[in-house]
């Protein structure tokens, strides 16, 4: 059987998210979200700038077939928030929506309490609602009691590379949770891609990781594999770490022995 | 009149529908989303609601991000 997982009413087979933000140009954007073999694709909600009325959209880059997920980014109250993502709903026909509230400027982390009211409005509006929340398992049950379609625990500071900080909450996050757990934000290469998917999330978004390399195309690639090996080892169960050896040759019938 | 847009005081046809106002921009009306006084208006109400003056006008697209 096809290790599918859902959202709502969509389901996927790849467990990569993707960004679209901080490339250095559409073509190299383009390649590197078709490496990533990704179905989803997050993107920003913004001012259209009125005096390039006739610049080249974003959409006409994002590979066929891919779904797009809008954004709140940039968001600091829940009120700017739940506006935003009913723009995102305009423009995108979709119910699909990843909530950011931020409360900070410097570390971008959540602001939980606008986060947990934002998402109880757009849960009531229809919304399908994917929150980018901390590290924290009682946010992260209140969002889900408050009918958010997964949650989305940092593994670090959006854009830090730092990887999986705290990978103890995030398992109890896991635990608990009987929504999908995705792992957004804090991917530095692609050992952290697959700590994140050996813990048991059901996916993993980034962007800045991918952008910013030096070959965003070839890291996207990378990460396509660190997200299936990781899963893979998930599901194949690791082996309990030992303080001392345990030989893989028999230790008995070398040669030369008494 | 005059009326806000995207957060610029602008001055624009008095009485001019959101459909006039994305075609005097020269703006594709399937790319964006529009929101008059903080309330989306579906694409569906461009040609009937009409724009007053002093109204807040938000037209938006998507862009890159995470």
């Amino acid at each position: 059987m096809a290790d599918t997982w859902s959202i709502g009413e969509h389901t996927f087979t790849s467990r990569l998210l993707v960004g679209t933000g901080k490339y250095p140009d559409f073509p190299t954007m383009q390649q590197a979200l078709a490496a990533s073999g990704a179905e989803l694709v997050t993107v920003a909600v913004r001012r259209l700038d009125l005096t390039k009325t006739g610049a080249e959209s974003l959409l006409q880059w994002i590979p066929k077939g891919m779904q797009l997920l809008p954004n709140t980014a940039a968001c600091f109250t829940a009120e700017e928030a739940i506006r935003t993502a009913r723009l995102g709903r305009e423009l995108e026909m979709g119910e699909l929506v990843k909530l950011e509230v931020i409360g900070d400027r410097r570390t971008l982390f959540p602001d939980v309490e606008g986060l947990v009211e934002a998402a109880r409005v757009l849960v009531k509006e229809g919304f399908t609602v994917l929150p980018y929340t901390n590290d924290d398992p009682v946010t992260a049950r209140k969002l889900e009691d408050a009918g958010c379609a997964a949650v989305m625990p940092l593994g670090a500071p959006i854009g830090s590379g730092l990887g999986i900080r705290n990978p103890y909450n995030i398992r109890i996050i896991m635990e608990a949770a009987k929504v999908p757990v995705l792992v957004d934000a804090g991917v530095g290469t692609a050992s952290d891609a697959a700590v994140a998917m050996e813990l048991g999330a059901a996916a993993v978004l980034m962007n800045t990781a991918i952008a910013e390399a030096k070959d965003p195309v070839l890291m996207a690639e990378a990460m396509r594999y660190a997200v299936e090996a990781g899963r893979k080892a998930y599901l194949a169960g690791r082996i309990p770490m030992r303080l001392h050896a345990a030989a893989s040759s028999p230790m008995s019938g070398v040669v030369g022995s008494p | 009149m005059q009326v806000r847009l995207n957060g610029e005081v602008r001055e624009i046809p008095d009485g001019i529908t959101v459909a006039g106002l994305l075609a005097h921009l020269k703006v594709k009306a399937q790319r964006v989303a529009v929101e008059v006084n903080e309330v989306v208006v579906t694409r569906d109400r461009y040609e009937a609601q009409q724009l007053g003056p002093g109204d807040s006008v938000e037209i938006v697209a998507f862009v890159g991000g995470g």
